[in-house]
């Protein structure tokens, strides 16, 4: 290429934080390990270069699954300076913040967060670690920006920790996990982690991936990346069943909790399944004591990234009035490569009222954002 | 349609490519090969800039576990949702039928033509020794 | 099955629409209360295996026998099975025919041996204890896919006898379904023209779900529909329908209501990474239509009919769905045999028409 590519900046959106849309999953990420260094102590410095991370998968330095470009990322998301996709404040504004009018961004770190990993002292340490750099590097100069807190989410104790000490502080927006539990989410370990967010006001934010450790399907680990995208939805499609089943939600009624890129077509079909199931043996679950759709509706965000595209695209309105439009918040998944752009993402035919509540009115009631 | 000088032929090389402005729309121009393709800048799918993308090869099989890899540069892939689309023909590689990215048509000129029969718009200065890269739209 | 049914048929599918009689039931599952009853059907070897190693039961925990869902309250007591389901269940709706799925836990066997040894008797007690009782009935070949080979014989064995119209596999095992290793089976699927089956249900190489092992039986039943998902992209990526042009999968007791959604978002992710899986040459949403079918029970859809309508039209094709009562799980309560909210205009193709279709050997005679 003998040409620098340059973002477009064509139809740029109005820069208010009034009206822009608010942008749920963004992927901010240290520009290499030697970022984290000030916020760990010299055992956890000299651990991770003498050991290293291991998730509960054999790559050392890679994922499972090669993805579909060099760290997942938009080809044009690489900033001037050389280095990693979303590194770079100054790009990131003007690539994505600027160039849409994004009026806030909610920050979803997810490379030396440490979480998933075999030990769960380092997970900790991580965690906390980025926690704490998210604010320095981003939130502090880019108030448009929220930090996740990042927990070490297999172990509930130190997660509960981790949410306690960053509680009250409104530069955070949630408590962040990976779908790809351990165990199921609802299951009680997790438990001191849905205490601590409801007891702080925290939703908790789910993000695909993360390695549970178990295979990437009921049938074994699949052969290709296509496959693991779908089976990420297929895994929360499990996380939704856990949470609800094992009573999370009539144990913390005011928990919320948000799925990040997961996908929301499923979700309708899941409730239905899930009623007809607990109708036909709730005996089993005398805790769970509505119907399951129920606690879908109440207590589920999703977030559209990446959108469904049906050939019809009425059928995703179908879908929408199913689940209700007041459950979906915009997300671009900047800087990766199944971006979705705030102008072209969602079907036109939603309507002004229902498009500017899932671009931004429903983030804004959901994260309480000025 | 009218002629639009774009570029120096030395200005895209092999296997290269320029973002320009015609008609007030943006177009990259690729050169395959000694020749000229020219596509609109903006993926059909979600607006994305093609230019940004990936230059690859096409990969056909003939059966599972069979990947036949031709063509190497003449695909570009969308820098977002990584769509493939045929740079000679503006077709998408999934759906060549309905989806496809608008083309123009493209042409190299000696200076020395172009000097004669002056096209409609060009922000060169052209001059006779030079080759030039021509699109109508 | 054709003569029986007055039906002329006109190669696959083509049917006259004439004198049609009833529905064709596509799942049903005869019960094996005990391994004593295989017994007959097992060598020497295994059946002394039985009394000295106490070999009692392969029951799967993917039904529990007491679960509400196992068995429909009026169909848990009978004093002879064969005829609960002729009378029950074929005489009250008038079916022409029924696709015999037996579920006992051959495919959860360790010892591949042993697996070849009782998926053998299995299918033979079928043939001899159902088969030979009713001519309306059918049945699927059960095979210990523990070993691809011996899977493969078992097809074999029982293929000649043409009332086994499917060969039967469980919704999760040990690897997913599309892996090269198991394409022999499809191989010979397809020479016999016999659609794969795949029934609800774990071999539980692996937890029900990718995130571990649940607490409750409702989300193992739950979580079967999302094994489907897993599967279909399995086959589809693989390659399993490119190379096998003419296979058609049948999803049994998997739901219905998950597919367009799930289809959505593998189409998508299709577009962008082709290049991974180049002989997948087309959109999943057309490979899917051409050759996967699904059974109606359950729809897991609410009662509405206008949310059912709209469900349907989301799939795009009228030929996916297939007539099944569910025999003896409790799906549905009386004579609500069929989900309500079906188009009425649907409801020949899915009991008749498209099990025809569907199903190469219901359009012979029975022998």
């Amino acid at each position: 290429m003998n040409v620098a590519a340059k973002p477009s900046l064509d139809h740029v959106m109005p820069q208010s934080t009034e009206a822009g849309p608010v942008d749920c999953d963004i992927h901010t990420r240290v520009r290499s390990i030697e970022d984290l260094k000030p916020y760990l102590s010299a055992h956890w410095w000299h651990y991770l270069k003498t050991y290293g991370m291991r998730a509960r998968h054999g790559f050392a330095k890679a994922p499972p699954f090669p993805k579909a470009a060099p760290n997942a990322a938009r080809r044009d998301a690489w900033p001037p300076d050389g280095g990693f996709p979303a590194t770079n404040l100054e790009f990131l504004r003007t690539q994505h913040l600027d160039a849409y009018g994004i009026s806030f961004g909610i920050m979803n770190p997810l490379v030396a967060t440490g979480q998933g990993d075999q030990n769960d002292d380092l997970s900790a340490a991580l965690a906390t670690a980025t926690n704490d750099w998210q604010l320095d590097t981003f939130v502090t100069p880019e108030p448009r920006l929220r930090a996740s807190v990042v927990v070490p989410y297999e172990d509930g104790a130190a997660s509960a920790a981790e949410i306690r000490r960053r509680a009250g502080d409104h530069r955070y927006a949630h408590v962040l996990m990976m779908s790809r539990t351990a165990e199921p989410a609802g299951k009680r370990r997790y438990w001191p982690i849905y205490e601590a967010a409801a007891e702080a006001g925290l939703p908790i934010g789910i993000h695909v991936f993360g390695y549970s450790g178990w295979a990437g399907s009921s049938s074994g680990w699949p052969s290709f990346y296509i496959e693991e995208m779908t089976d990420h939805a297929v895994s929360c499609q499990s996380l939704v069943t856990s949470l609800v089943m094992e009573g999370v939600f009539e144990r913390y009624p005011n928990l919320k909790v948000v799925l990040i890129e997961s996908g929301f077509a499923w979700m309708p079909a899941l409730g239905w399944r899930l009623d007809r199931v607990w109708a036909r043996m709730r005996d089993e679950v005398p805790h769970v004591r509505q119907p399951p759709s129920a606690y879908l509706k109440k207590h589920f965000w999703i977030s559209t990234q990446p959108m469904e595209e049906p050939e019809r695209p009425e059928h995703l309105l179908d879908v929408v009035d199913w689940m209700g439009a007041d459950r979906l918040m915009f997300a671009s998944d900047y800087p990766h490569w199944d971006f979705d752009d705030p102008r072209f993402a969602l079907p036109a035919s939603l309507g002004p009222e229902r498009r500017q509540a899932i671009l931004s009115g429903n983030a804004r009631a959901l994260y309480r954002l000025g | 349609m009218a002629r639009h000088v774009v570029a120096t032929t030395k200005e895209i090389p092999l296997g290269g490519r320029k973002l320009v402005e015609v008609a007030g729309r943006p177009v990259v121009v690729f050169n395959l090969d000694g020749e000229f393709f020219a596509l609109l800048d903006r993926c059909p799918h979600k607006g994305g800039s093609l230019c940004a993308g990936t230059q690859t090869g096409l990969v056909e099989s003939s059966g599972p576990g069979e990947y036949h890899y031709s063509r190497r540069g003449e695909i570009i892939r969308c820098p977002w949702h990584a769509w493939e689309f045929d740079i000679r023909t503006g077709k998408s590689r999934c759906d060549p039928r309905r989806m496809k990215v608008r083309t123009f048509p493209a042409s190299v000129a000696p200076g020395a033509e172009l000097l004669q029969a002056p096209p409609a718009a060009t922000t060169f200065a052209v001059t006779v020794e030079g080759e030039y890269v021509l699109i109508e739209a | 099955m054709s003569a029986r049914a007055g039906v002329d048929t006109v190669g696959h599918g083509g049917v006259q629409r004439s004198e049609i009689r009833g529905p064709i039931d596509c799942d049903v599952h005869p019960t094996i209360t005990s391994t004593r009853v295989l017994a007959p059907y097992l060598s020497d070897f295994w059946r002394d295996s039985l009394v000295e190693r106490g070999i009692d039961s392969l029951d799967s925990i993917s039904y529990p026998s007491d679960a509400p869902i196992t068995a429909r309250p009026d169909w848990r007591n009978h004093t002879d099975e064969v005829e609960q389901l002729c009378t029950q269940v074929l005489d009250r709706w008038d079916s022409q025919g029924a696709i015999l799925n037996c579920l006992y836990g051959v495919q959860l066997v360790f010892n591949e041996d042993m697996a070849v040894a009782f998926a053998r008797a299995v299918n033979d007690w079928i043939a001899r204890e159902w088969l030979d009782r009713d001519s309306r009935l059918r049945a699927s070949i059960v095979v210990p896919l523990q070993n691809v080979e011996h899977a493969v014989d078992e097809i074999e064995r029982c293929a000649s006898d043409r009332r086994f119209v499917q060969i039967l596999v469980l919704a999760s095992g040990e690897m997913p379904l599309g892996r090269r290793n198991f394409w022999p089976v499809y191989a010979a699927a397809q020479r016999h023209g016999l659609p794969i089956g795949i029934h609800a249900g774990s071999a539980y190489r692996h937890p029900v779900t990718s995130i571990g092992w649940p607490s409750y039986y409702v989300e193992d039943y739950a979580s079967q529909s999302q094994a489907f998902q897993s599967q279909v992209a399995s086959l589809i990526c693989e390659g399993v329908f490119a190379k096998f042009s003419e296979l058609k999968v049948v999803l049994l007791e998997s739901g219905v209501t998950w597919l367009p959604g799930f289809l959505w978002r593998l189409s998508k992710f299709w577009r962008g990474l082709r290049p991974e899986v180049p002989w997948v040459d087309r959109s999943p949403l057309e490979i899917v239509r051409d050759h996967v079918r699904l059974t109606i029970q359950p729809l897991d859809a609410p009662d509405d009919p206008d949310t059912v309508r709209r469900i349907i039209d989301h799939m795009r094709s009228d030929d996916m769905l297939l007539y099944a009562s569910d025999y003896p799980h409790w799906q549905f309560d009386g004579d609500r045999n069929m989900p309500p909210g079906i188009p009425t205009d649907l409801v020949r193709k899915i009991q008749v028409d498209n099990p025809l279709a569907t199903y190469q050997r219901l359009n012979e005679d029975a022998p």
